[in-house]
């Protein structure tokens, strides 16, 4: 059985996401049947299934809670706030539950326990039970009936006409009786109709059937469990010593069986009366999905990549050779074959990154419950508004975006929105909207996070950034660098720390988690209208688009997200504060300059900034200008992992293979801004003491 | 061979119901709801229907009555998957044309032990 409990679990888990994004729509609107009941079969599927996988914990409080929405969906209880928050506990308790099981830690069976009792607090207090125990009592009543000693048992047995069209054979019930002892069965062919009147899919016969045996009276009644409102059936005890009143006519179990296949043989007829249309049948599930475990995928992304490396060294190999040799026929040929290798590869590439993609619904739909559960704690009226949820892109993305996300919409939440109070009297509906938004732009996801709350106080962030040393008194800034400050580590402008939105210590890690994955977040804000949060990232981590640039022999790779732009060194634009940092002035700002020969060792013999080119690139929320030789092409590489095949090396985030089979290094542009503003490296030389005049 | 058509929303009983059943030398065909089962049966006849009851889409009566109705499933064996807190169901599925159930939780035994007795 344990083979199956990863499936079940992991449908469990899809199950509570269900039963908690529908309890949270039973909470704010009518009781919706139709959601009652997705709400209900997923906590029968958890209960049906647990049962089944011997995880008796788990059924057990399920149980309770089923119970509990069966009520509600044939209307026998009212949808009320406490009993929604009881069962969203549940369904945290619940995923608790399944978590350790899965994981093989300890469950906490008295959170479960405390949860579990409220629930049958909560069943109990106004729900009749009178019906089963009655039922109860009459069973016991059956039982002590049947205490004298019994020899057997006489059965009568008359079917309705419909029976068979249950697909219940009388057969198969003599079959089971046999099993129990000895049977002798007779016929009774008195209902049989002549031929003419006859209807072959009905039934007409009766049986009389004495069953010697030991087996209870419950035993044969469970035979004819199924049939029970399909058939007259009298079970009458044969008391010792056995009393043979009744004239037996003989026909035992085989004679009688001939009567009845009659009926079968006539029935099997019109069944088989269509064509036959059966097809040879394979195990084909029709099911539109199937599960693969996520390494399986990785490993073909892999070999997908590998092949993308292959096919463009071949395609290199293929252009030098339709150089060398114009008008070969054959190597025409094979530059043709290339090109369409190359255009399959690319398809086939799309194709396997998208079965990794998902939709970001699996991050977004946890917020409804923490929305609803935060503005009660806050006493503020916050409606969440969510669009674009189908939007996809890479499950490896998808999963680290979740906390920045619940990062910012605590925020959102905490500072931005503010109380009913305050928006009534700043003339706004007293409902607070926080809205999510995902959205395809370019190469990019982009998720917004926008609320209809305060904004930003422009004021009071520029008066703590002073306060912090962020800024000097006399800076002037824009907006918007003004609303990046809060994004700078160890600011916060919350006048008292909440246990909501975090201690201060969360918007730059929000901003650094952003960044490692290759993305961006932007901040605008209107004060008294609220702001916008922008996140960019890319769709996957698997290729990036890079720019290839030449620094001695060797062959680095910036990723294009992070460039903003490229220019040839002006002398007097340089600048050096002291021997160890050199600037650029670009537009009334200075840039450190990075050489990248320096970070790496690299003897280029190009020293003169004005030898070579200056990338500007944005990392770690500091421009920086990468010093190069030169600017080779553009191209989307695959991803290598550094740390899987080597190890980590600060300032190089993996590394790929380009066509001609050598390998380059991906340039980790945050890390190099971060090496570079704190040189703590050892093993990697920094920028040397090249002294350069103020021109 | 007998072909057995298993349908449950649930992916983890499926596959247990599935790997019970061919373990014991059924054909098994597979479906996640009533509408798939329908088509699915309609394509290929089948001997025996074992269907969960609570499914979206087509739910296991729905399913029972649409198959009864047609001709080449008149007589076919057709189990529900039922709880024991649904008596009521049995009713209705006994209405809709179903032979008869098996109460969950059951253990790949005593699936085996019905699903013999009915194929004889």
């Amino acid at each position: 059985m344990s083979q199956f409990l990863e499936t079940f679990y992991e449908e469990s888990f899809e199950g509570l996401d269900i039963m908690e994004s529908g309890l949270l729509e039973l909470n704010t609107g009518a009781a919706d049947p139709e959601l009652i009941n997705s709400i209900f079969r997923a906590a029968h599927s958890i209960k049906g299934g647990s049962a089944t996988f011997g995880l008796d914990e788990v059924a057990l409080f399920t149980h309770v809670l089923e119970t509990l929405l069966d009520e509600l969906r044939d209307g026998r209880r009212e949808v009320s706030q406490q009993g929604v928050d009881l069962m969203l506990q549940s369904v945290d308790c619940l995923k608790e539950m399944l978590t350790a099981l899965r994981e093989g830690s300890e469950v906490d069976k008295e959170r479960a326990e405390i949860v579990h009792r409220q629930l049958e607090d909560l069943l109990h207090n106004d729900s009749s039970a009178g019906g089963s125990v009655s039922k109860g009592l009459a069973e016991v009543a059956k039982v002590e009936e049947e205490q004298a000693s019994i020899s057997g048992w006489e059965i009568r047995f008359h079917p309705h006409p419909h029976m068979l069209k249950t697909g219940n054979d009388p057969v198969r019930m003599f079959r089971e009786l046999a099993l129990l002892g000895e049977l002798t069965t007779t016929v009774d062919i008195e209902g049989l109709v002549p031929l003419s009147d006859m209807d072959p899919e009905e039934s007409y016969l009766s049986w009389e059937l004495e069953l010697k045996t030991e087996a209870s009276r419950e035993q044969i009644e469970e035979i004819f469990e199924w049939v029970e409102d399909d058939c007259d059936l009298e079970v009458i005890a044969i008391e010792e010593p056995a009393l043979k009143s009744q004239t037996v006519a003989g026909s035992i179990l085989e004679g009688s069986t001939k009567n009845e296949s009659k009926v079968a043989a006539a029935t099997d007829e019109s069944s088989t009366a269509k064509p036959a249309t059966r097809v040879a049948s394979s195990s084909g599930a029709e099911s539109s999905s199937i599960r693969v475990n996520t390494t399986k995928i990785d490993a073909l992304i892999n070999m997908v990549g590998e092949l993308v490396i292959t096919q463009s060294m071949l395609g290199q190999l293929g252009d030098n050779l339709a150089e060398e040799s114009m008008g070969n026929v054959n190597i025409e040929r094979l530059v043709d074959g290339l090109s369409e290798l190359e255009r399959n590869t690319r398809e086939l590439q799309e194709s396997v990154m998208r079965i990794r993609m998902l939709p970001i619904s699996f991050t977004f739909n946890r917020f409804p419950r923490l929305v609803h559960d935060l503005s009660q704690k806050m006493d503020k009226k916050i409606e969440l508004k969510m669009s674009g949820e189908q939007t996809e892109l890479d499950k490896g993305v998808l999963e680290k975006i979740g906390d920045p996300l619940v990062h910012l919409v605590r925020n959102s939440l905490d500072h931005g929105i503010e109380s009913p109070e305050k928006r009534i009297e700043c003339g706004k509906p007293e409902t607070g909207t926080v809205h999510l938004n995902a959205f395809h732009q370019g190469g990019n996801i982009v998720i917004e996070i926008i609320d209809d709350g305060a904004g930003l106080n422009k004021e009071k962030i520029k008066q703590k950034a002073i306060e912090r040393g962020l800024i000097g008194a006399n800076d002037v800034l824009s907006d918007e660098k003004i609303h990046d400050l809060i994004l700078e580590p160890g600011f916060s402008t919350a006048d008292t720390v909440s246990d909501i939105s975090g201690r201060g210590v969360g918007m730059d890690v929000v901003k650094r988690n952003i960044t490692d994955l290759g993305g961006s977040v932007d901040v605008t804000s209107e004060e008294g209208e609220g702001s916008t949060f922008t996140i960019r990232l890319p769709l996957t981590l698997a290729i990036l688009d890079g720019q290839l640039v030449r620094v001695g022999d060797e062959v680095y790779i910036v990723p294009l997200v992070s460039i903003i732009e490229s220019l040839q060194a002006k002398k007097e634009m340089t600048s050096s504060v002291n021997v160890k940092a050199e600037f650029y002035k670009l537009r009334e700002e200075y840039i450190p300059i990075i050489r990248v020969s320096d970070v790496f060792s690299i003897n280029t013999g190009v020293n003169e900034l004005s030898e070579g080119l200056l990338v500007i690139v944005e990392g770690d929320g500091q421009k920086a200008g990468l010093f190069v030789d030169d600017l080779l092409g553009q191209q989307q590489v695959v991803i290598k992992s550094l740390e899987s095949n080597y190890q980590r090396v600060t300032g190089v985030s993996g590394a790929t293979i380009l066509g001609d089979g050598t390998v380059a290094l991906i340039l980790d542009v945050p890390g190099l801004v971060r090496l570079h503003k704190n040189p703590q490296q050892p093993d990697i030389r920094l920028v040397n003491g090249d002294c350069k005049d103020v021109a | 061979m007998t072909t057995i058509l298993a349908v449950d929303d649930s992916a983890s009983m499926r596959q247990m119901v599935t790997h019970t059943l061919k373990g014991a030398g059924y054909d098994v065909l597979e479906a996640a709801d009533g509408q798939q089962a329908v088509s699915v049966a309609q394509k290929s006849q089948v001997d025996l229907v074992l269907t969960d009851v609570n499914m979206p889409v087509m739910d296991g009566i729905s399913l029972i009555k649409e198959l009864r109705a047609l001709p080449s499933y008149k007589f076919t064996p057709m189990l529900m998957l039922t709880t024991e807190s649904t008596s009521d169901k049995k009713t209705e599925g006994k209405a809709a044309g179903a032979t008869g159930w098996i109460v969950k939780p059951f253990n790949p035994e005593q699936l085996l032990t019905t699903i013999q007795k009915v194929l004889g």
